[in-house]
């Protein structure tokens, strides 16, 4: 297979990173849970601040980090000020799914802080100190629950311990209540910030003997908060990277072969500087890695325009001799040949044959396009390349690793690049790769100034790291109303020839590779050289649309109302998980017992098994996706001319306790309109290794005016909470194309639904 | 070139090339940063703002056609007071990413200012030119009822909702 071997190493670099940002082990949970805090004095101002004790090492960063007065408060997660505000520091980034907010009401629920003196700031990027720094998973409050949470309680206790002191009572006749202690039988107060400076001379309790709040004793967390950062959203201050501006600072735009791989052959640099407003133009060779720098032109100019101007005047030759040469319409007449054709079983459970041979046959052949992730603010770093000192301002969901990559690339010391992490105009997976601060860094590298890379929206189309398209061919067999066989043939694409690119892969974290008692599962593989990685909810976003679907074909099959078919399939008795591996955290593994709780809740809520209006179809389907129990229901009707209509969509979901109730709507709402959105319409055609799409023209991505109504429920259980960035999004084509077979008789075994002809 | 503009309601001198869009000129001339690129062909409503009360697509107008009063986000509240939008989606916690609501909010200013008390429908014909990539529909079009209904200003926003 001819491969780039930077290509295969690409991938695989975007395959680890699928899996760190995936990782959720008990033991990341235990090690936080014996974690102890560090007090830091010596800030300005007096007051207690609390940072982590990570480890020794990191302790000790920690402290040599506490004695430099300039940057005392850039480590610590909680901080109480003599006027009583508390600041919490926000350790990870805000893409749009609501951690500043949340973070911050975490720490208040167990400091019992006053949620109006609350004030959250972003952490500087710092992975020593913090640890891991990314965003992606949905894993940013699993990780940071039981942090948190005991930094909250821990201060809480020594502001208390202060107070006691100070009146010369029990601890015990103490309580605390909004930024205040109280002395319960005098009735006697102190606000946190008058004792802030006494509680920094109070010992640091073992966190193991503090204890933390029960769901029921919640005074702020399952509530709705508006996001902390809201107001200036809505008058427009600066927030996000493309926001970024320095004095003296100048513009950037990079020029890439359309199609990746190639290189710069020659280019009409001396005709671009000659251009109004351009100050340079130069050729990067790059690294060869689309994660990092591949090569291309660079042009400087005094303001955004002017660089984009000037992009469009430039010509370069290209040497595509390494480049993709990629046709997806090739690639998808060839998946149709291997799909017949199963290749040697990679699963092979039970008697597969034996159970099609005595049960009721269902034959079924999915597949699904390359998709785009084109979150609202394009590309964009701003680089400065000064004192030795690369620094960096980067909108990016793992500035840590870009922090890493940026050092390795330059050759730097690990202490000469700083990245400072802005809000991002959304993520999507996207951004968990830092090929703009890569570019950024590179082109800093060669300006005498700060310089912010922009790139233009087509440069997000031709250079995205893609959520890959396959296909799926299955057969299934029912006998008295249950799943007895179920064989999938995968037919995906690889970047090294050895296995699915990264995102590509069938997952056995959302469905348990024991779906039914017979299984048989195998993968063929074509090349692809076409970028592919994370996007919202990896794996799960395409492989619940095929399952959920085919579930619902079988249970058609077996004449089962769908709603019993899929409860009784949820209570099927599970393989115990494979031995040898790392102990499961339960509040990570599917749960049958959670997943019957969000069937029925969906299944009431959007009134399954109620007679419908006329022409009306109601879809429903499950979904098990990044710690996630969700089931989801789709109400439509659809028109002559197949246009949908949809009335409504009900997501059911257990995530544990809610930490923002209307952030969690929110999160639930936009899911369910993006996996919407991506089901009827969106698709990705590459032919010559080049990206067909170029601009919102021709990627519709859903407007208001197709947007149905979302209603959110949720069943606050007691485990451990998860994440909601990532979870609502799968479940929802399969409950579409469900809904669309209800009203219509017809099954749609594509994504997007546009390809059968639908629109919305 | 030498242009005059007027940006919320103050006289500003700028010198930018005559085909410059007012997006950019916004942006890093005048480093009024609420205006966003998101796509620079008007696909995506990013980038709008006021003309004369008038939501357009800041990155389709040259600096030269600009004529009257530009208002931005930075200029919507005014004297310090939110506009009834503004408070509407503080206290609806309408962003997620919040990249486009600058954009969102003032499509809805000039759709409120021409017709006080829209219907599900004038907001979605109206609101169909801006993309919201997180997908906040649903509390977009609840935010403009809340204000449309919203006589009585009240004075700033809640930092907690509902």
């Amino acid at each position: 297979m001819p491969v780039l071997e930077k290509f295969a190493q690409y991938d695989a670099e975007m395959q680890a990173l699928i899996a760190e940002v995936e990782m959720i082990s008990p033991s990341v949970v235990t090690t936080m849970g014996r974690r102890s805090f560090l007090k830091l004095a010596g800030l300005a101002g007096g007051g207690l601040v609390l940072a982590f004790n990570l480890d020794t090492r990191s302790a000790k960063a920690e402290m040599a980090a506490t004695g430099d007065a300039a940057n005392t408060e850039l480590n610590a997660f909680v901080r109480i000020a003599p006027d009583n505000t508390v600041t919490v520091y926000s350790k990870g980034p805000e893409i749009g799914q609501g951690i500043k907010t949340a973070f911050g009401l975490i720490i208040a629920e167990e400091l019992d802080a006053d949620w109006k003196t609350v004030k959250v700031d972003q952490a500087a990027i710092n992975p020593k100190v913090y640890g891991y720094q990314g965003a992606g998973g949905s894993t940013s409050i699993p990780r940071g629950w039981d942090q948190l949470r005991q930094a909250g309680a821990t201060a809480r206790a020594m502001l208390i311990a202060a107070a006691a002191k100070q009146w010369n009572v029990p601890v015990s006749e103490c309580t605390a209540s909004e930024s205040t202690v109280i002395h319960t039988p005098s009735k006697r107060k102190l606000t946190y910030g008058e004792l802030a400076k006494a509680a920094a001379a109070q010992p640091v309790p073992d966190v193991a003997k503090v204890p933390l709040k029960t769901r029921a004793e919640y005074k702020l967390l399952g509530k709705r908060y508006t996001g902390v950062d809201n107001l200036k959203v809505v008058t427009g201050q600066p927030l996000f990277g493309i926001d970024v501006t320095m004095p003296g600072m100048v513009y950037a735009n990079y020029t890439k072969c359309p199609a990746v791989g190639g290189k710069v052959k020659s280019a009409n640099l001396d005709e671009i500087k000659k251009m109004p407003g351009v100050l340079d133009a130069f050729v990067l060779e790059g690294t060869g890695s689309p994660a990092e720098v591949m090569p291309g032109v660079a042009i400087i100019a005094k303001t955004t325009w002017e660089a984009f101007k000037a992009k469009a005047a430039l010509k370069v030759e290209w040497d595509e001799s390494s480049a993709s040469k990629d046709s997806l319409t090739q690639a998808a007449a060839k998946a149709k040949e291997l799909g017949p054709n199963l290749p040697t079983p990679a699963v092979n459970i039970g008697d597969v044959d034996a159970a099609f041979a005595a049960g009721k046959v269902v034959e079924a052949a999915y597949d699904y396009a390359m998709v785009s992730h084109q979150q609202l603010e394009p590309e964009v770093t701003t680089g400065w390349w000064h004192d030795g000192t690369m620094e960096l301002w980067t909108p990016s969901q793992q500035s840590d690793r870009g922090l890493g990559q940026v050092t390795k690339m330059l050759n730097l010391p690990e202490d000469k690049v700083i990245v400072h992490q802005t809000r991002a105009g959304g993520g999507f997976g996207r951004r968990l790769a830092n090929d703009y601060m890569c570019e950024a860094a590179a082109i800093a590298m060669k300006v005498n100034a700060p310089v912010k890379l922009q790139w233009k929206r087509e440069d997000d189309f031709a250079h995205d790291m893609f959520r890959v398209g396959g296909y799926h061919f299955l057969k299934g067999a029912v006998k008295d109303g249950k799943l007895t066989a179920f064989q999938q043939h995968l037919v995906t694409f690889s970047a090294d020839g050895s296995r699915p690119v990264s995102g590509g892969a069938r997952s056995n974290n959302s469905f348990p590779v024991d779906i039914a008692p017979n299984v048989r599962y195998a993968v063929s593989l074509m090349p692809l050289q076409i970028p592919c990685g994370p996007w919202r909810a990896p794996t799960d976003n395409t492989q619940m649309f095929v399952i959920g679907s085919f579930l619902h074909e079988l249970s058609v099959a077996a004449e089962c109302d769908h709603v019993t078919f899929l409860l009784d399939w949820l209570a099927r008795p599970l393989a115990p998980p494979p031995s040898g591996g790392p102990p499961q955290d339960p509040s990570r593994t599917f749960n049958p017992t959670r997943a019957a709780g969000v069937v029925k809740l969906a299944a009431e809520k959007s009134g399954w098994g109620k007679k419908l209006p006329p022409g009306h179809g109601l879809g429903i389907a499950f979904g098990f996706s990044y710690g996630g129990h969700i089931a989801e229901a789709v109400e439509l009707s659809v028109d002559a001319k197949k246009k949908i209509t949809v009335h409504k969509i009900t997501v059911a979901a257990d995530i544990g306790p809610i930490i923002n109730l209307s952030s969690a709507e929110n999160q639930a709402q936009g899911g369910a309109i993006d996996g919407l959105s991506t089901a009827m319409g969106l698709e990705i055609g590459v032919e010559q290794g080049r990206i067909q799409e170029t601009n919102f023209g021709d990627y519709p991505i859903l407007r208001m005016r197709s947007a149905p109504p979302v209603e959110a429920h949720f069943i606050q259980s007691d485990f451990r909470p998860s994440g909601l960035g990532e979870p609502c999004l799968p479940p929802l084509a399969a409950a579409l194309g469900n809904a669309l077979f209800a009203a219509t008789g017809e099954r749609v075994r594509t994504m997007p639904f546009k390809r059968a002809g639908y629109t919305i | 070139m030498p242009f005059q503009l007027t940006i919320n309601r103050k006289p500003r001198s700028v010198d930018a090339p005559a085909d410059m869009p007012l997006l950019w000129v916004l942006r890093d001339v005048l480093d009024l940063k609420g205006a966003k690129y998101g796509c620079g062909i008007g696909a995506c409503g990013a980038c709008t703002v006021l003309m004369n009360g008038e939501a357009v697509r800041s990155c389709q107008i040259p600096v030269s056609a600009v004529k009257g009063n530009i208002t931005t986000i930075e200029g919507l509240a005014e004297e310090g007071k939110l506009h009834p939008l503004q408070k509407a989606w503080i206290d609806l916690d309408v962003a997620q990413c919040g990249y486009c609501q600058g954009g969102q909010i003032l499509s809805a200013a000039s759709l409120l200012a021409k017709n006080p008390h829209p219907s599900d429908a004038d907001i979605n014909a109206a609101m169909t030119g801006n993309i919201c990539r997180c997908a906040t529909y649903n509390r977009i079009r609840a935010a403009i009822h809340q204000a449309a209904g919203d006589s009585a200003t009240k004075e700033g926003g809640s930092h907690a909702g509902a």
